[in-house]
């Protein structure tokens, strides 16, 4: 028998309940990350990345709800579990770290205790053993002078400085599985680069999976093997990132590659109107029947608009869901 | 330093000078102590009529800074800055009335800029009454016209911007720029906050009103994909000055400064997967600079002749491109990032 997938995600629907009306912000959500693999979920704001990553940590709250499906980690279902015993999960085996740090920091500790405390809370490590795998954790992130900045409280530092510490948080117990919710969107390109590298170099190190949630497709692309990409809810397509980008299944995913100002382009081909889809991302309350990218498909028919297409796979193991996929 | 052989001069709708802006910082009650924080130190910038000058560089370098002291909302500590043929700093300056109509902005939030309780009419009315417009059917004629040329339908005019989607409330924020025949529009990143499916029809849009329009644009963006799409020029600053400048195909093909190297390296591309870091650190505060280039603490060519005053000066080489680093020559045309390099990392 083979080993089951660390993660597994299989039908999530997660509902929005405004006091009269319960709506599917997130439906059929359904994808599986193995030990050690790099999965990205990629999408426009407010298409349900980052409620369906709370979702997996068992952190929704109202008027957020799991409305239906299953997830499973390393085999077990993981939604019927004890919040004491989620709460080992979370801080011992999957990880998560956000776009703004210091909502997750806390202002008034140093930031040596906060990375020590997860020694203590989860090892059962002595204060005294825990402070020393601060110092070490700090220098892995690559934080010059830990012995000094372990004094440091997150105000003290700058935007790239506190995610990095963050991550040494976030990886301090090993854990299979860290979860990266657009973790470099506010910082500059320069200090995201070298954010990425430290992230996928440390987690390839150890064989901890990601989960990177994103908007870009490029940073997407550039740390993960796999790539769904998500649209009003809904994972359109997924397939391996290089035939993602090079040969996107959906029109959705050709849409948003094909509208892209991609650096050299103009050098090479000359400069020609990028490709526009039209319309805007629907509200959840405002999604359409059938094919929830209908309004906006250049190939959309009848059928587009009265039913909602199943999910497909395709020859290369990618899955699409689209009446007139590519 | 300005390169005067460059266009001639009523070629030239916009001109800075050595422009500097100091922020005296703390002081505080014991006195003493008190700092300049020089966010922008000695630019020179030339846009021509028509043009498109792409101005990059990281958070913090000062880009928002030549954009507000070219808009008048920030006084120079040195410097000037001619607009169409006028000098606009110092006494002589032209009044705030008379710059709103040579030059606007677009900022990157549309949302924060606009106020919520205005109507689009009124948010667009406001400015052509103080400009001294009264007659109702000239103003809605206007208006009307300006909702067209932004992709918006004319009954939406008496809407809030709160029933507008992202996209929409940035073709309001051109708009405004627009509604007083501006000949210069600065475009302080104005499609950064947008979904990623919309930021194509605001690009091709700006760039549309700029033919239709004759207008010249300053385009900051830390987006380089957007910046090559658009300029005919570009400007990389660090802390205060620029570094690098010159033909948009010069910068982005042959990028001379190692810091221009870096900016274009750090962007990931979904067609190609390359290391992107290839630099380490943070820029300095501008309150303490190292001594000698800025960039040195971060550069990997960086020598002893680097480290120590004097910083390199803006070498303008006969082409027009312009680079300030005592080591261009030597490592100019180095290929930024290997396409095919070894890509460490994801499994
Ligand atoms: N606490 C909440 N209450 C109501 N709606 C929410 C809440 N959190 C998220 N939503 C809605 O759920 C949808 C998905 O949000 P989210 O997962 O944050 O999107 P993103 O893909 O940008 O991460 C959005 O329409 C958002 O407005
Ligand atoms: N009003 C101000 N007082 C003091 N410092 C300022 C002020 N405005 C900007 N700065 C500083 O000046 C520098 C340049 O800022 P800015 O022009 O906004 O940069 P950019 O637009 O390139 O991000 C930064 O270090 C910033 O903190
Ligand atoms: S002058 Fe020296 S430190 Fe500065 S960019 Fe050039 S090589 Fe690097
Ligand atoms: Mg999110
Ligand atoms: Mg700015």
């Amino acid at each position: 028998m083979t080993a089951p997938p660390l993660i597994e995600v299989d039908g999530l629907r997660i509902d929005l309940d405004d006091g009269s009306r319960r709506t599917a912000a997130v439906e059929g959500v359904s994808f599986r990350i193995d030990r050690g693999e790099t999965f990205g979920l990629v999408g426009e704001s407010g298409c349900g990345k980052s409620i369906s990553a709370l979702a997996l940590i068992g952190l929704l709250r109202r008027p957020l709800s799991i409305g239906a499906g299953a997830i499973r980690f390393d085999g077990r279902e993981i939604q019927g579990l004890p919040a004491a015993e989620q709460r080992a999960l979370r801080g011992n085996r999957i990880a998560m770290i956000f776009q703004e740090p210091m909502t997750a920091l806390n202002p008034v500790s140093p930031i040596g205790r906060q990375i020590a405390e997860m020694f203590v809370l989860h090892q059962g490590k002595s204060w005294r053993e825990a402070d020393r795998l601060a110092v070490e954790a700090l220098a892995s992130v690559r934080v010059p002078a830990p012995e000094r900045r372990v004094k440091d409280y997150p105000h003290q530092l700058s935007g790239g400085m506190r995610q990095r510490v963050m991550i040494a948080i976030a990886l301090a117990c090993g854990p299979d599985l860290l979860i990266a919710d657009e973790p470099t969107t506010a910082l500059d390109v320069t200090v995201q680069a070298e954010i990425i590298e430290l992230m996928r170099n440390l987690c390839a190190e150890r064989g901890t999976a990601i989960l990177m949630i994103s908007h870009d497709l490029g940073l997407v692309a550039n740390v993960c093997r796999r790539v769904a990409v998500m649209y009003a809810g809904r994972i359109v397509e997924e397939r391996g990132s290089d035939a993602l980008f090079r040969a996107s299944a959906h029109p959705y995913t050709k849409g948003l590659v094909d509208s892209l100002p991609r650096l050299g382009t103009r050098a090479a081909l000359g400069r020609s109107k990028l490709k526009e889809i039209a319309g805007v991302v629907p509200a959840i309350a405002d999604f359409p029947a059938g094919c929830r990218f209908n309004p906006r498909c250049m190939q959309a028919t009848e059928i587009c608009r009265s039913t909602a297409p199943e999910t497909t796979r395709l020859g290369d193991g990618g899955l699409v869901r689209c009446h007139h996929h590519a | 330093m300005h390169d005067a052989a460059h266009g001639s001069a009523d070629d030239v709708i916009l001109r800075v000078e050595d422009l500097a802006v100091h922020y005296p910082i703390g002081g505080g009650l014991r006195g003493g102590g008190r700092r300049l924080l020089r966010a922008v130190d000695g630019v020179d910038l030339e846009l021509k009529r028509g043009e498109c000058l792409g101005l990059v560089g990281e958070s913090g370098c000062g880009k928002s800074t030549v954009a507000l002291s070219i808009l008048g909302l920030q006084t120079p500590t040195r410097g000037r800055i001619v607009l169409d043929g006028q000098v606009v700093t110092g006494g002589q300056s032209l009044d705030r009335m008379a710059l709103a109509r040579i030059v606007q902005i677009v900022f990157q939030d549309p949302y924060a800029s606009l106020n919520p309780r205005q109507s689009v009419r009124r948010t667009l009315e406001a400015p052509l009454r103080l400009h001294g417009m009264t007659a109702k059917s000239e103003i809605d004629g206007r208006i009307e016209a300006m909702l067209s040329h932004v992709g918006l339908r004319p009954e939406q005019a008496g809407r809030y911007p709160h029933e507008f989607s992202g996209g929409q409330r940035q073709r309001i924020g051109i708009a405004r720029a627009l509604i007083l025949n501006p000949r210069i529009v600065i475009c302080d990143e104005p499609v950064s906050a947008l979904d990623v499916s919309i930021r194509a029809q605001i690009i091709n849009l700006l760039l549309e009103l700029k033919e239709t329009l004759g207008l010249s644009y300053i385009m900051i963006s830390h987006d380089l994909g957007v910046v090559e799409h658009m300029s005919d020029r570009v400007a990389v600053m660090y802390l205060g000055r620029i570094v690098e400048s010159g033909d948009w195909r010069e910068i982005f093909e042959r990028p001379a400064h190692p810091y221009t190297q870096t900016l274009i390296s750090a962007i990931p591309d979904p067609l190609r997967r390359a290391p992107l870091a290839t630099t380490r650190g943070e820029p300095p505060s501008p309150l303490n600079p190292p001594d000698g280039c800025a960039f040195n603490p971060r550069c990997r060519h960086a020598e002893a002749v680097c480290r120590r005053a004097p910083a390199p000066s803006l070498d303008v080489r006969p082409d027009g491109h312009a680079v300030r680093c005592w080591r261009a020559d030597e490592i100019a045309g180095q290929t930024v990032a290997e396409p095919s390099a070894a890509f460490n990392g994801s499994s």
